[in-house]
């Protein structure tokens, strides 16, 4: 049994407190979502939210499995967008990165800098998207959702620091074998940076999982909006349950519209949830391995 | 250059990929930022619309718009970098000191989840608590006998709202930065200070603190070069389009988002980025020279 200073007490107590306030803020407002999502409609339009639910209901769920159609394809999207921009992301994150942090390279000052300069400046949102939609023809093209993401200035260089820290033998210990540059790093460099490019590829599918705000600028074909999209639809625009009622063909009153929002959130964190453990592993690594030097 | 440039052929081709994205994505609308200088015409695109002069600059600070964005864009960043400061400096020490490695792996996976989700959840979850008719905080005033508050018609909440989320959303995130100065400090130092009869309180106070003001300075100073930038995602999905509540909580980044949404006057829109751009770009210039002063090894350049 170990025996606690008085000090030590005090410290406990408060620190037990303030860390117990602060999670129970955070836990609260999902376990409303959760319990709201199983609630009845009418209870939850009457009384309001319950922590735990008066009468549980499926209702909301049902209807989800009812028109899965709109969902489903959303779902679709955004996984594909998901896997294919940060394969590439990733990827193209790693060799930008290996590239300047190359100590015999004599130019990676000038790309260092021609792509950290793009994080300080920006020429802003309304070029950018004149550009994007009437030069590079985006609008409704999935690539909108996956190229604003592709590669960050930060990612490369929490990548380009963690290419620092291996050392520099074993790409000398290929060039001695005879190998070119793109088969060192495909062949050596990359298996050894296994950590890092998770990391950095948790980081970009987290991006690109939770992104929306590039489906609301150029996504208006409703057969290619992402998960979050439909959601954000879903809570700000009434014509989303209009159009859900037909496809059921249940009578818009009798739809449970509060109760099927809930359940779509509850839809659209878990996933998240069940991948945590990995995020949280890889990503609280990231950071350390990002706050030495950026 | 040809020497280096045949030496590291497959190097340089490597970096094409890259130099081609930020040229596409960063430096085009770079050059696009003439924009602001133009009355934007639709059939005859970014170049080759007529010159406007500095007339969307002058619309945009006449209409009183510039200062409101202005100050809310900065108050709201001063507000989220004070509270966030002190909450992420609390969890970390507490974090750090705390007994159980259960309980504190428990804390930190609990405070670090909201950081994973999107803004939409957020806003969802925020609708879900503040709504007037069947929000839950709304039942809980109800259930003790007080008025309920229509939030969403409110602007004086928002102050407090946005700040509550915004820390809710980050703080498990922002104080892993500081955990990690933390459990980097040598541990002897704490050994010897219990043997000089430093209680907990003398010791953070003693060592903790004074040992991750580096971290601490340069995190602040980083944070305050951003200030001119607001975070969109957390305006636009707590507020939305809601008008009643623009005055208290309307940012640069909001502001441009919708006038280019509703394209009512892409000049202006662009002209309100430029400006962001450039004062943002000074006072990273100007953080960034302090930031090289008190440790040069964290100066980003």
């Amino acid at each position: 049994m170990a025996h606690y200073t008085k000090d030590r007490m005090l410290f406990n107590i408060l620190g037990c407190a303030f860390i117990g306030l602060l999670c129970l803020l955070c836990i609260v407002p999902l376990l409303l979502i959760l319990s709201g999502s199983l609630s009845e409609e009418e209870a939850l339009v009457r009384h309001g939210f319950r922590l735990i639910p008066e009468h549980l209901s499926l209702a909301g769920y049902e209807l989800v499995f009812k028109a899965p159609g709109d969902i489903v394809r959303a779902f679709g999207v955004s996984l594909f967008v998901l896997m294919a921009g940060t394969a590439l992301g990733t990827f193209l994150t790693a060799m930008t990165s290996y590239v300047i942090g190359r100590r015999d390279f004599k130019y990676r000052n000038y790309f260092s800098f021609y792509i950290y300069f793009t994080s300080v400046f920006s020429g802003g949102l309304v070029p950018w998207y004149l550009l994007m939609v009437n030069y590079y023809h985006m609008k409704d093209n999935l690539l909108a959702l996956i190229l604003p993401l592709l590669m960050n200035v930060f990612y490369i260089l929490v990548m380009k620091s963690f290419f620092a820290s291996i050392p520099e033998a074993i790409a000398e210990s290929g060039k001695i074998d005879g190998a070119g540059e793109l088969r060192i790093f495909l062949t050596l460099m990359l298996p050894v940076a296994k950590p890092g490019l998770a990391t950095i590829a948790l980081f970009i599918g987290l991006g690109y999982w939770n992104d929306w705000s590039n489906a609301m600028l150029f996504i208006h074909d409703q057969n290619l909006v992402p998960l979050q999209y439909y959601l954000y639809n879903l809570m700000n625009k009434t014509e989303m349950l209009n159009n859900l009622a037909g496809k059921t063909g249940m009578p818009i009153p009798d739809i449970p519209k509060e109760t099927f929002k809930l359940a779509m959130t509850v839809i659209v964190i878990a996933p998240v949830f069940f991948v945590y453990p990995f995020l949280q592993r890889f990503i609280v690594s990231g950071v350390t391995v990002g706050s030495v030097k950026g | 250059m040809i020497k280096e440039l045949r030496k590291h052929k497959v190097l340089f081709a490597m970096m094409v990929p890259a130099v081609v994205y930020f040229f596409l994505l960063c430096y085009l609308p770079m050059a696009g930022t003439v924009l602001a200088f133009k009355n934007y015409r639709f059939d005859k695109g970014i170049f080759l619309s007529p010159w406007a002069g500095l007339d969307n600059f002058e619309f945009f600070f006449r209409s009183g718009k510039a200062l409101l964005v202005t100050s809310n864009t900065v108050l709201y960043n001063a507000a989220f970098i004070v509270s966030g400061l002190l909450l992420q400096l609390a969890v970390a020490i507490v974090i750090a000191e705390m007994g159980g490695r259960f309980l504190r792996k428990a804390a930190q996976s609990v405070l670090l989840f909201p950081f994973f989700l999107s803004w939409v959840v957020v806003g969802a979850i925020v609708y879900n608590l503040l709504n007037y008719d069947y929000g839950f905080l709304n039942v809980l005033l109800r259930a003790v006998g007080l008025q309920p508050i229509d939030f969403y018609s409110s602007p004086g909440w928002w102050k407090y709202i946005l700040l509550f989320f915004h820390n809710w959303k980050y703080v498990g995130y922002n104080s892993l930065v500081y955990l990690a100065a933390i459990i980097g400090i040598d541990r002897s130092l704490y050994e010897a200070a219990s043997i000089d009869g430093a209680n907990v309180f003398q010791r953070i106070r003693r060592i903790t603190l004074p040992l991750i003001v580096p971290t601490t300075v340069i995190m602040v100073l980083l944070s305050v070069g951003n200030i001119f930038r607001g975070n969109f995602d957390l305006f636009y999905q707590l507020v939305g389009s809601n008008g009643l509540l623009f005055n208290a909580t309307d940012v640069i980044d909001t502001f441009v988002f919708r006038s280019l949404l509703s394209s009512q006057d892409i000049g202006m829109s662009a002209a309100t980025g430029l400006y962001q751009s450039v004062v943002c770009f000074a006072v990273i210039l100007a953080t960034n020279a302090l930031v090289r002063r008190v440790q040069p090894d964290y100066s980003l350049f």
